[in-house]
């Protein structure tokens, strides 16, 4: 026996990006739009979907609920009449805390892609491992609530740094806490300069209007976003 | 926590490479901005690795810094904390030079002396 070095230099996560644009090609195919929905647990992200996919004037929206366990999303979306499909990732080792491209690609036969224009994945509660993995998607989209704290952007650049849109949500508690939102917002700008925000309150429905037309803009055939 | 999810990537990738042959080293090179913890990659990296080519293998991590460069006045630095506006000109159109790195550099495999011979 003897050893010898082979030189691979290959990004390890070639895997996951290569089935990400099968997805991908597949969404293409059928003409959908597909926004990756991205926070910490309990930020807001199935409420603000509740609020937003209600009222989306010539958008066909569907859903797909990636969960640890569980169907309570879903279960609380199917109730607005929209096509909903639930996707647990505890069926691999330990329970996956995020949704990678493999995961997405065996929940497409169930997803009814000519009954809709835009597919809104809403990823695990989690601010670190779904940034990592593209799942096929056309834009990102992340909720940071500002009971998370000012700091949560200098914490976890990568997601920050992974999103086209950055929702700041549960204002409605600002004078409850001892939080400073201009702070907020100057953290996410260092961590991602101009990325573009939206400053809203899912129980209120202040700044819900602006949610709904950066959707509807992005499900618009000619207007989808080129996110890479 | 996602050292788990990357270590499997890591050991997926190797495998493909290594076409059956024991891995004894994985050289990786890993990216600051990766967020990347190195012990506990290492720790997941062990765990995965079982009953796999890479049982076994000492994981080597070469940590490439952040810099960054100002695509409007051209200045390049590496940042040691996530700020990413350009210092000199406050742009944001600001590119990542390095930092961004995951990859499986080389890996060392054990070969039967009759394959290598001529």
């Amino acid at each position: 026996m003897h050893r010898t070095k082979v030189r691979i230099v290959e990004d390890a996560l070639d895997a996951n990006n290569t089935i990400a644009a099968a997805n991908r090609a597949d969404f293409d195919r059928a003409g959908v739009t597909v926004v990756n929905f991205m926070s910490a647990p309990g930020a807001g992200k199935t409420t603000l979907l509740e609020r937003a996919v209600a009222e989306l004037p010539g958008v066909r929206v569907g859903v797909l609920e990636g969960d640890v366990q569980g169907s309570m999303d879903a279960d609380r979306l199917a109730s607005l009449h929209i096509p909903v499909v639930q996707l647990n990732t505890d069926a691999g080792f330990g329970g996956e805390c995020h949704l990678d491209a493999n995961m997405v690609r065996s929940a497409i036969p169930a997803l009814p892609l000519d009954e809709i224009d835009l597919l809104i994945v809403e990823n695990v509660g989690n601010l670190v491992c779904p940034a990592e993995f593209r799942i096929g998607e056309d834009a990102r989209v992340m909720v940071s609530a500002v009971t998370e704290g000012e700091d949560k952007p200098l914490k976890y650049p990568l997601m920050y740094r992974a999103c086209e849109l950055v929702l700041v949500n549960k204002i409605d508690l600002l004078p409850h806490l001892d939080i400073d939102l201009d702070r907020l917002l100057y953290n996410i700008d260092k961590v991602h300069p101009d990325v573009e925000r939206i400053v809203v309150s899912a129980r209120t429905g202040e700044g819900v209007d602006a949610w709904r037309d950066w959707l509807t803009r992005v499900a618009a055939p000619a207007g989808a976003m080129a996110a890479g | 926590m996602h050292e788990l999810s990357l270590s499997s990537a890591i050991v997926n990738t190797v495998a493909k490479h290594a076409a059956g042959r024991r891995v004894t080293v994985v050289n990786l090179r890993v990216g600051r901005l990766r967020q990347v913890v190195p012990d506990t990659l290492e720790f997941y990296f062990e765990f995965v690795a079982r009953d796999s080519v890479c049982e076994g293998a000492r994981l080597e991590q070469e940590l490439i810094p952040a810099r960054l460069h100002c695509r409007s006045c051209d200045h390049e630095w590496e940042i040691e904390i996530p700020a990413f506006r350009c210092p000199v000109c406050a742009g944001s159109d600001v590119a990542i030079a390095s930092g961004e790195e995951f990859e499986v550099e080389s890996i060392q495999v054990e070969e039967a002396e009759c394959i290598a011979q001529r």
